[in-house]
């Protein structure tokens, strides 16, 4: 009897050491990310693909994680480089040496501003995306919530409680939303407008995708959230309007980087080449409008018109600079209603 | 009988606790009077802990939630199991199944049912009279269906061994029913008591999945560890707040100690054991109360299920498969399923033999001495360590650049150290219980025979345990499935539970995913455990019919 146990459990061991020991014929890149779940998979396909003898491990978590994650590991790197990163915390990490200079082929093609102005470069851009207001129409009509234009809208008593905003320290939706605030209104009265926002907050989330995943439940009347997330939301019937506010938006870009100390020098390269060619762009196009490769038409479809006249103008690397100092501020005032986690 | 390879036996499972266990630990309180830089900081960073107003209101929280819960769910596991074990109920075996559901699932799921159930778009959020799930409410009505069954198993345990000739001298010296239960009945389960109360307020304080999920803006210390160090990367303050997590965890331990110290034998070997009797007035409202239960078990499961199966919560409540499709929310989609699993196996695979080889060694084959004294204590000391502290310890000790062990950060073989270390106590108990109640003269009777120790070993002792080896193995396997607290700081990029997974989705607002992701998870658990039930019958009737007359 006992013997037949043991046969039967050496059997299984047997039949699960191979999982453990897998041979590995590619070159493994371990690439850190802040990118959409759902863009995991067409993306490692679609790279893996153009780039051959190259095997891509993703490891994902909210921007502000991620970056938290590099910087806390700078002195033994686990990442061989970052695809899908805000260009903020990208930023931080150039002036921290952490970025290794590489400028890929065919980088100078990419809208002056969405590349490094370093040469050789430190970080190419793949995409721009902006904060929106994901706004339940159904939850709005029962709860008698008016329809808002603006950020000043939000300030509007009727939307006490009723408010979900990612916190802009895990964040990076989240962040780009504040900077865009002190971008546009100065920070003495971005602070101000965001301690009156503050009593109309319910909750503080984790991920910038949440307040627009949780608003088109119904949970919240609306959310601040990433226009791609409402996009995607609104294409699978979810009753929300996407508002990009009038008075202004801030936005960021999503970028590439190759980190400093990466044991697949050569590899790395190869991705980060990849990540600037038109066939990358078109699957960045999947998912936002506003694309670093000019002349590729994006596939998206849902997206507000005109929506890039309502950009700020903003200095991404004064901003970078000052990250730590804002997200500080902002934990001081505000971190009480924070979601676990943040 | 030689020593030389059973000693060996007992330094490889010394060795394991140590590297997984002791090691770590040791980490975590050393990273506690360290500054940023790795410079020695002393008190600084727990005076800065003091000083800082929203972490001591976590750790209030945190004591205020585990109290109630323990107030609600021990008298109601308490009924629940005098109910199984005192009254003649039908279906006992029914009602024992379902109190053990929760033990089967993470206990995320409670919490994704709950908001189903009363969040801001539930189907019942009329009954919380306009105020919010998300807080302590939520908290506490989830802990308690999760920690129902722990408590339910010790009471059951408590109230299931009493003298029946306590109570007859009771009937005979005419003592009402009343004056018998406070005065036999209650301190028979004396023990049983205070350890389901310590056990309930230890999992509520260092449970991390429930106020995760519905905590909305409600700080607690389980939460807080995590906002250290996932959040800020702050190791220092994240081992400060382990520390103090850890303090009601060892004193529910030490309280526990003590109460098993003040037992003494219950039952004499002259006890018999007590036949409750049919009567329908403690019989019917005890009913009553366990199909209530049951049915709160079993309702809150359902709803989960029913959740994970809707199209899109709450304006298309049709029914489809597609939140199953786990590719579309988390990039290694089913992959997290077989990783637990995985996972799973080699720690019920390893973990068996090793306790039980280990509690035999101590009991049986190398006696005595300071090596048996020392892997006792520190086989009972898991049992007392939040698992969101192991963890944080073995992320620390494990990434140090000078560990030589470092190799094995963000592999699957670091999980399963850490999960057969964190699960390691209840199963080293089971089998030093089953190996007691083996007489000692097997042993005797080998030796006279000059058959090696090891050879009685395996021919005597572990088929007459089979049944209790089994149980270890079901018990590893399915804590390592629904494990969540100690293994989110410990994956890497190729090996994300699948418990993890369930905290992602819910993190990114994808609530439907994350429930299907639970059920996944709940239905290997639950396949494991019927597999054993079937498997059971079998090895009963191969190995135990020589205990029948």
């Amino acid at each position: 009897m006992q013997r037949r146990v043991l046969n039967a459990a050496l059997a299984l061991a047997c039949a699960m050491l191979p999982a453990l020991a897998s041979a590995q014929p590619r070159t493994r890149l371990t690439v850190y990310t802040a990118l959409e779940n759902e863009q995991l998979a067409p993306f490692k396909q679609a790279a893996e693909a153009a780039v051959p003898g190259v095997e891509i491990a993703w490891v994902r978590d909210s921007t502000g994680v991620i970056t938290a994650r590099l910087i806390a590991e700078r002195q033994n790197p686990r990442a061989d480089l970052v695809w899908g990163l805000s260009v903020f915390s990208l930023l931080q990490m150039e002036a921290l040496s952490m970025l290794e200079p590489y400028t890929p082929a065919g980088a100078e093609a990419l809208r002056p501003n969405f590349r490094s102005d370093r040469s050789p470069m430190t970080w190419t851009g793949m995409d721009a995306f902006v904060s929106a207001i994901c706004f339940n129409t159904m939850v709005a009509q029962q709860r008698g919530l008016p329809r808002p234009g603006t950020w000043a809208d939000l300030l509007n008593p009727a939307f006490r409680g009723q408010i979900a905003m990612p916190n802009p320290a895990s964040s990076g939706t989240g962040f780009l939303t504040v900077a865009g605030w002190i971008g546009s209104m100065g920070a003495e009265r971005a602070w101000d407008y965001m301690t009156k926002l503050h009593e109309n907050v319910q909750v503080y989330t984790h991920s910038g995708s949440a307040p627009c995943n949780n608003a088109a439940r119904g949970e919240y009347g609306l959310g601040i959230s990433l226009d791609m997330r409402a996009v995607t939301l609104k294409n699978q019937g979810a009753p929300v309007e996407i508002i990009v506010p009038t008075d202004g938006v801030g936005f960021d870009l999503e970028g590439t980087a190759i980190l400093r100390g990466s044991r697949n020098m050569e590899a790395a390269r190869k991705l980060a080449d990849f990540a600037v060619t038109r066939a990358a762009n078109e699957l960045y196009g999947r998912f936002y409008a506003v694309l670093a490769l000019p002349g590729v038409q994006a596939a998206v479809r849902g997206y507000p018109a005109e929506f890039e006249q309502r950009l700020v103008s903003q200095d991404f690397r004064e901003v970078a600079l000052k990250r730590d100092e804002i997200l500080r501020d902002w934990a001081a005032r505000f971190d009480g209603k924070s979601a676990p986690r943040n | 009988m030689r020593e030389a390879p059973l000693r060996a036996g007992l330094w490889l499972a010394l060795a394991l606790l140590g590297i997984g266990l002791v090691l770590p630990l040791g980490t975590v309180l050393l990273r506690a009077f360290e500054d940023a830089e790795g410079g020695f900081a002393g008190l600084a960073n727990i005076l800065a802990y003091a000083r800082t107003p929203a972490l001591r209101l976590a750790a209030w929280n945190s004591l205020w939630t585990a109290a109630l819960t323990t107030l609600l769910t021990v008298p109601l596991a308490f009924l629940y199991a005098y109910g199984l074990t005192r009254a003649c109920l039908p279906a006992r075996p029914a009602f024992r199944a379902v109190m053990l559901l929760p033990v089967l699932a993470p206990s995320l799921l409670p919490a994704l049912a709950l908001i189903t159930l009363f969040g801001n778009q539930g189907l019942l959020r009329g009954m919380l009279g306009g105020g919010s799930l998300y807080g302590p409410v939520g908290i506490v009505a989830a802990q308690v269906f999760y920690c129902f069954p722990h408590a339910a198993i010790i009471l059951s345990v408590a109230l299931g061994m009493a003298d029946a000739r306590l109570y007859e001298a009771a009937a005979a010296l005419r003592a009402g029913r009343w004056r018998v239960f406070w005065t036999v009945t209650l301190p028979g389960a004396r023990y049983g008591l205070v350890s389901a109360t310590t056990v309930v307020f230890t999992l509520v304080v260092t449970d991390f999945g429930i106020p995760k999920v519905i905590g909305g803006q409600f700080p607690v210390l389980a939460t807080d560890v995590y906002k250290q160090v996932v959040g800020l990367q702050n190791f220092n303050m994240g081992a400060v707040v382990g520390l103090v997590l850890l303090l009601p965890a060892v004193g529910g331990f030490l309280l526990d100690r003590w109460a098993e110290g003040q037992r003494s034998a219950t039952l004499s070997g002259r006890a018999v054991a007590y036949q409750p009797r049919p009567r329908p007035a403690r019989d019917v409202p005890l009913l009553l109360l366990c199909l209530l239960v049951a049915g709160f078990l079993l309702g809150i499961v359902g709803v989960a299920c029913w959740s994970s199966l809707i199209r899109f919560w709450p304006w298309n409540l049709s029914l489809t498969l597609d939140n199953y499709d786990f590719a579309r929310f988390d990039a290694a989609g089913w992959g997290t399923v077989w990783t637990s699993v995985r996972m799973a196996a080699w720690v019920a695979l390893i973990g068996t033999p090793l306790a039980f080889g280990t509690a035999w060694l101590l009991e049986r084959g190398a006696p005595g001495g300071l090596l048996s004294s020392v892997l006792r204590f520190v086989a009972g000391l898991p049992l007392a360590v939040p698992g969101l502290v192991l963890g944080l310890g073995t992320i620390l000790f494990f990434n140090h650049p000078a560990n030589p062990l470092g190799f094995l950060y963000g592999t699957l073989g670091l999980l399963v150290l850490n999960s057969l270390v964190h699960f390691y106590t209840v199963p080293h108990l089971a089998a030093v219980t089953a190996i007691r109640q083996l007489d000692p003269e097997f042993e005797a009777v080998g030796a006279s025979l000059r058959v090696p120790a090891l050879l009685t070993f395996a021919r005597v002792t572990v088929p007459i345990c089979l049944p209790a080896i089994l149980d270890i193995a079901v018990y590893f396997f399915v804590n390592a499935m629904t494990t969540v607290s100690a293994v989110i700081f410990l994956y890497g990029p190729e090996t994300k539970p699948a418990s993890i997974a369930v905290v992602h989705m819910d993190e990114a607002g994808q609530a439907s995913a994350a429930a299907a992701m639970a059920c996944a998870i709940l239905g290997v658990t639950v396949a494991v455990k019927l597999a054993q039930l079937a498997m059971a019958g079998v090895v009963e009737r191969a190995t135990q019919g020589w205990r029948a007359r």
